[in-house]
């Protein structure tokens, strides 16, 4: 079983568009949608969900009003300035401060504070047009997606597995932080999807960086390539220069949002030269893929 | 007055508003709080005089007190610290410094050091018509999993009698949480598309939660469907602009201009979204 992620560093730039063509293109795989912060692969592939779960992220402070004497070690000690103190209601633990170490919990005279597991999210299994897709909904301002992120890799593997299947394609978050580095480590392939801004060439160095940085060979695309040819000729030298295979250059097509409102992937629905494109593109990744 | 522009999907322009606002907007700052991918620089070309290294503390057992008993280990939430027979193992980069381990330790054998997770870069940026702006952001190490520490330092930088705006990462998650809290305003910019809508409804939620007022700004405005303006009018939030797309406007941003600096009629846009933005915080 092969594995491919696919990522952006800047957001917006068509990592998600590109997933969903691929998801299509490919046979016999299974999806998993590792941008669980704001995960939108579902709006294309309106999946249908067979099973789900409770996310359970890790631990978190429970404070016990009744028990606390207010001694104010836990505010003094916490490094999170996580601990409120009012007249009216006393210590309260501010939850979207709070980083869950426990130190809290350790210090306190009175043991009034516990650490308790905390539900951070769900995560599904799904039936698509395109094959069976792992994905997950983040709780709103919850920490740990980057476990959450790793929970939906091993499942996709899992039902790789079980399936049968030679490919497993996540859609990786934007960014560069813990999330990224859990939807890449390991994988046989990065594909990553630029666009010919200079923000996103900057972002498409520093997520290139962050490949090198673990050793995962990968693959440039430029989205929208025509907005600004001359960016879009130095992502070409990087790419030459870093030996980086550039692997499509998809032009600047608002048809792209019709298949998007029509909630179709670029495949599906026709959108002239970019189809041709991503076709070719995909060609491209299965060689280097060995699939 | 502190300002948040942030967005559920990354991608619709934030920082596009984000910029051209705080060279608008008189006695504004700007403060980078996407410190994974922080672009604002690339816009505002700004004159960096001061380098500050962010630093985290972590653990440094001293072998000659400690017993090995693995309390540190058994406290740590991260899993950052493994006793393995006669040694104690610190995987920095699973550390969050919160200094749990050196609490715990009966021996007193844990002392702290610090690493390096990132840094701040502050200086100033040519504002339109002559004028001056604050410029500061923070950049997160390539590795380093950890960005609120360092997104907390470049919000200390806040002048509070200054229209500070907070260009916010992308998501909702810790960092995005992060940004946001004890801001005066949110505006979100989004894309009237199933993604930007899908993005945006999230992003809300979180200012909901913490109770910060929020107004909408919808980029590229001709390029999907009706649903966001249907959603703010459901919701009741306030669409305080909406810009067309605009193929100028997106090379401008490729080559990374700001697209005040030329259209006399884009500065009155943005210095009207100014008022707008003082009048709903002042509501
Ligand atoms: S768990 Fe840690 S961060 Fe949270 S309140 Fe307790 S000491 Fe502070
Ligand atoms: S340490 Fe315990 S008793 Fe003291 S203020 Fe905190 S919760 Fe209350
Ligand atoms: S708690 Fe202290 S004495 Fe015990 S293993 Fe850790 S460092 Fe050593
Ligand atoms: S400082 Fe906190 S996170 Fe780091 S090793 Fe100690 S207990 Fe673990």
């Amino acid at each position: 079983m092969k594995e491919l992620t696919i990522i952006s560093g800047k957001g917006g730039t068509g990592k998600t568009t590109v997933t969903a063509a691929f998801a299509i293109l490919a046979k016999n795989t299974i999806l998993a949608d590792c941008d669980v912060d704001a995960a939108d692969l579902h709006l294309i592939l309106t999946p249908e969900e067979i099973s789900s779960a409770d996310f359970i992220g890790g631990r978190g402070p429970q404070l016990d009003s009744e028990k606390c004497t207010s001694c104010g070690e836990c505010q003094r000690l916490c490094r999170f300035d996580a601990i409120e103190f009012s007249e009216e209601s006393g210590y309260v633990i501010n939850e979207f401060a709070c980083d869950c170490c426990g130190l809290c919990a350790l210090a306190c005279p009175e043991e009034a504070i516990t650490m308790e597991d905390t539900i951070n999210g769900r995560w599904f299994i799904s039936d698509t047009r395109a094959g069976k897709m792992v994905h997950a909904r983040l709780g709103i301002g919850e920490d740990n997606s980057g476990k959450l992120v790793t929970l939906v890799r091993q499942q996709g593997k899992l039902m790789a597995k079980k399936e049968g299947c030679e490919l497993l394609i996540n859609d990786g978050p934007p960014g560069i932080g813990c999330p990224v580095t859990a939807a890449i480590t390991g994988v046989d392939l990065v594909l990553i999807v630029t666009e010919p801004t200079l923000s996103g060439m900057h972002d498409m160095e520093r997520v290139h960086g962050l490949c090198r940085h673990f050793d995962i060979p990968a693959l440039v695309c430029v989205n929208r390539f025509d907005l600004n040819l001359v960016n879009s000729e130095k992502i070409r030298g990087y790419c030459t220069e870093h030996k980086l295979p550039l692997v499509g250059e998809i032009p600047l097509d608002p048809v792209v949002n019709k298949a998007q409102v029509a909630r179709m992937s670029v495949i599906e629905y026709e959108c002239g030269l970019v189809t041709q494109v991503v076709r070719e593109m995909w060609k491209k990744v299965e060689k280097e893929l060995n699939i | 007055m502190i300002i948040a522009i942030a967005s559920g999907k990354g991608g619709t322009g934030k920082t596009t508003i984000a910029t051209n606002l705080a060279l608008v907007a008189p006695a504004s700052q700007y403060l980078d709080c996407d410190v994974e991918e922080p672009n604002g620089h690339l816009f505002l070309k700004p004159k960096i005089s001061e380098k500050r290294d962010v630093t985290m503390p972590i653990p440094k057992i001293d072998e000659e007190l400690c017993t090995y008993c693995g309390q540190c280990a058994a406290a740590c939430e991260f899993n950052a610290l493994a006793v393995i027979g006669e040694k104690v193992m610190v995987f920095s980069e699973l550390c969050h410094g919160c200094g749990a381990c050196t609490f715990i330790c009966p021996e007193e054998a844990i002392s702290e050091t610090t690493k390096s997770i990132g840094c701040l870069e502050i200086g100033m940026a040519n504002a339109v018509e002559g004028a001056e702006l604050f410029f500061a952001h923070g950049i997160s190490n390539i590795g380093n999993p950890l960005s609120p520490p360092i997104i907390k330092k470049v919000k200390k930088l806040v002048n509070n009698d200054c229209f500070a705006i907070l260009d916010a990462p992308p998501g909702t998650s810790c960092p995005m949480v992060q940004t946001l809290m004890g801001c005066d305003y949110c505006l979100f910019v989004t894309e009237p598309t199933p993604f930007g809508l899908n993005d945006l409804e999230l992003a809300v939620g979180v200012a909901r939660q913490l109770g910060i007022p929020c107004g909408i700004l919808i980029n590229r405005s001709d390029s999907g469907d009706n649903q966001v303006q249907e959603y703010c009018q459901r919701e009741r939030i306030p669409i305080l602009m909406e810009i067309p797309f605009d193929r100028d406007l997106a090379f401008a941003y490729s080559k990374g201009e700001a697209a005040v600096i030329k259209s006399q009629s884009l500065r009155e846009g943005f210095l009207k979204l100014h008022h707008k933005i003082v009048a709903e915080v002042e509501k």
